[in-house]
């Protein structure tokens, strides 16, 4: 057979328009839908970049720039800084640990009260659960500027910030975990004698740890970036040193600086994803 | 025979239960381990972070004196009158919730339609060769480990003050982290219509239109929206280094005590982030049901 099958398909065309209709006829309802959304889009991307003062001008002397920038950036080089650095990345680390763990200290109970199935009353479930989607709703940055003007600049207010944004992540998911326990232990409990305190002692509790500690860890990880960064409003850690470099256009500190935290989130990744696989085993990896 | 317990002989019994001790005991031998290490990492931070518990006890009440400003002078006799004084700018705040929002939209387009580029070339089911899949996927970790508001910092010094290297560094953001997840989504695919569209002599790119395409566009588009949302909240903090949105003003009203400003700013924001979140996840669930339509 020396022909293809596409050779033979094209040989038989008329054959398969006529016996497979339905491939070939053109949904013309669903082509118009799809049009009507992709020019609606367009039209949209085109008013932003219109309205957002977006020209071809600014984007080929802005991409030059960062040409020039970027040629200054090699080497990196720590400009005779790097014991300072090397602290602030500490004190980087150090807000993201008591921040994450501040956080899941005063989130524990609040998961108990925002679970349908420990708190069974529908008003106060729901009051819970609004006030944590609020406080989720405020960005880490703002929290950062909040602080700072609250406790004044430094890591202590970097430390409140992560504290109170992941207050608000963590509510919901140790509720979420705790909805999702088998309840089936604490009747155990319960029938053997047990008070309520105790089943959630021996029944909740060890069914709920895991996954909360494998969720602390998991944040602990996302902290660390956002520790990195939330020194550029003043909150501490090495965002501060990152954001003064680049207004003063060091652009090989800059460089070093990036490479740090990238290096440094990139450890405690690892790090942390061994704990996680530690303390839930291979199979619950999955967030 | 009910009522009677039945027991294990002595000597059996003693072996269980010294058997059950030593466990116990080597568990909490452990937990009081891993407890002392994580008390040494907490010491350890709280030097390096500059906690000072006593001083903090001292002016705990500044939050709640905080928060008591936040609140605006409302009363019963004239509560329209209040909201709008609360609201003074309501219209340029508006005018800047739009911006963000199409600063998040913009950003989210850019990035999508490049992680759909790219996405491609970092799949290990479409692309055979190493190297290139190799340097695909690291450009999409570079992207999104960067946080986007260094990437803004960067760019604001680049093009200037605006909402353009806010949607820049959105954009790259949202490029590695779509990219990513896109590219999980085509290594998942059933290769069958693949391996049919190239046996009929289907070039890469007719391949990937007929065969993968219609496999992948509703969890492109579902991941897609659910960026959106994330993009919106980032937006919102964009102006804090210049780059565009609302941001500005919060960042303004926050720094001059401007209390009410800030807790109507911040109002806003929230309300705009519920209202995306809400719209956003009714999209996907529509999306995700036309998948399962058979």
């Amino acid at each position: 057979m020396s022909e293809t099958l596409r050779e033979f398909a094209l040989r038989d065309l008329q054959g398969l328009r006529a016996r497979h209709r339905a491939v070939f006829t053109t949904d013309w309802r669903r082509r118009a839908t799809l049009l009507a959304g992709l020019i609606v889009a367009v039209a949209l991307a085109a008013y932003g970049f219109w309205r957002l003062d977006f020209s071809l001008g600014r984007l080929g002397s802005g991409l030059g720039q960062i040409a020039h920038m970027v040629s200054l950036m090699f080497p990196p080089s720590p400009g005779g800084r790097l014991p300072l650095y090397l602290q602030s990345l500490a004190e980087t680390l150090a807000i993201a640990l008591l921040g994450t763990l501040t956080a899941a200290v005063l989130a524990f109970p609040i998961g108990f009260l925002a679970a349908k199935n420990v708190i069974p009353n529908i008003f106060a479930h729901f009051a819970v659960r609004r006030v944590l989607d609020v406080v989720r709703g405020v960005d880490v940055l703002i929290w950062a500027l909040i602080f700072v003007n609250v406790v004044g600049l430094g890591p202590f207010a970097g430390i409140l910030a992560i504290a109170a944004s992941d207050f608000g992540t963590f509510g919901k998911l140790f509720s979420e975990a705790v909805e999702a326990a088998d309840k089936r232990p604490g009747e155990g409990v319960v029938a053997s004698g047990g008070t309520p305190l105790q089943a959630l002692r021996f029944a909740l509790i060890p069914q709920v740890f895991p996954v909360i500690a494998s969720q602390v860890l998991y944040y602990f990880e996302s902290n660390t970036r956002s520790a990195t960064i939330i020194g550029i409003v003043g909150a501490g850690g090495i965002g501060l040193h990152l954001a003064e470099q680049i207004r003063i256009l060091e652009w090989d500190v800059v460089a070093f600086l990036v490479l740090m935290i990238l290096i440094a989130v990139a450890i405690i990744d690892w790090i942390s994803s061994r704990l996680r696989l530690a303390i839930i085993g291979r199979a619950a990896v999955v967030l | 025979m009910p009522g009677v317990l039945l027991r294990l002989p002595p000597e059996q019994l003693e072996h269980a239960f010294s058997a059950y001790g030593a466990a116990v005991r080597a568990k909490r031998r452990r937990i009081a381990l891993g407890l002392l290490c994580l008390l040494a990492a907490i010491a350890l931070a709280g030097v390096a972070g500059e906690v000072d518990l006593v001083k903090f006890a001292g002016n705990i009440d500044r939050f709640p004196n905080y928060i008591r400003n936040l609140l605006p002078q409302l009363s019963w006799a004239n509560f329209g009158a209040d909201v709008t004084e609360w609201f003074w700018n309501l219209d340029e705040w508006l005018k800047l919730l739009a911006d963000t929002l199409l600063i998040a939209y913009l950003g989210t387009l850019l990035g999508a339609v490049g992680a759909f580029l790219v996405c491609f070339l970092a799949a290990a089911n479409l692309e055979p060769r190493n190297s290139i899949r190799f340097v695909a996927r690291r450009f999409l970790e570079f992207c999104r480990t960067v946080p986007e508001i260094v990437f803004a910092l960067l760019f604001v010094v680049a093009f200037g003050l605006g909402a353009m290297p806010g949607v820049l560094a959105l954009a790259i953001h949202t490029l590695g982290a779509l990219g990513k997840l896109f590219a999980e989504v085509v290594e998942n695919i059933d290769m069958r219509p693949v391996d049919g569209a190239t046996a009929t002599g289907a070039n890469r790119v007719q391949t990937i239109h007929f065969a993968v395409l219609p496999q992948v566009a509703s969890n492109f588009a579902s991941y897609a929206l659910l960026r959106f949302e994330i993009n919106v909240r980032t937006a919102a903090v964009m102006g804090f280094v210049g780059a565009g949105g609302i941001g500005q003003e919060l960042v303004v009203a926050i720094r001059k005590f401007y209390y009410t400003d800030v807790s109507a700013i911040l109002l806003l924001i929230i309300a705009t982030v519920m209202v995306i979140d809400l719209v956003t996840e009714q999209l996907r669930h529509r999306l995700i049901g036309m998948e399962r339509r058979p």
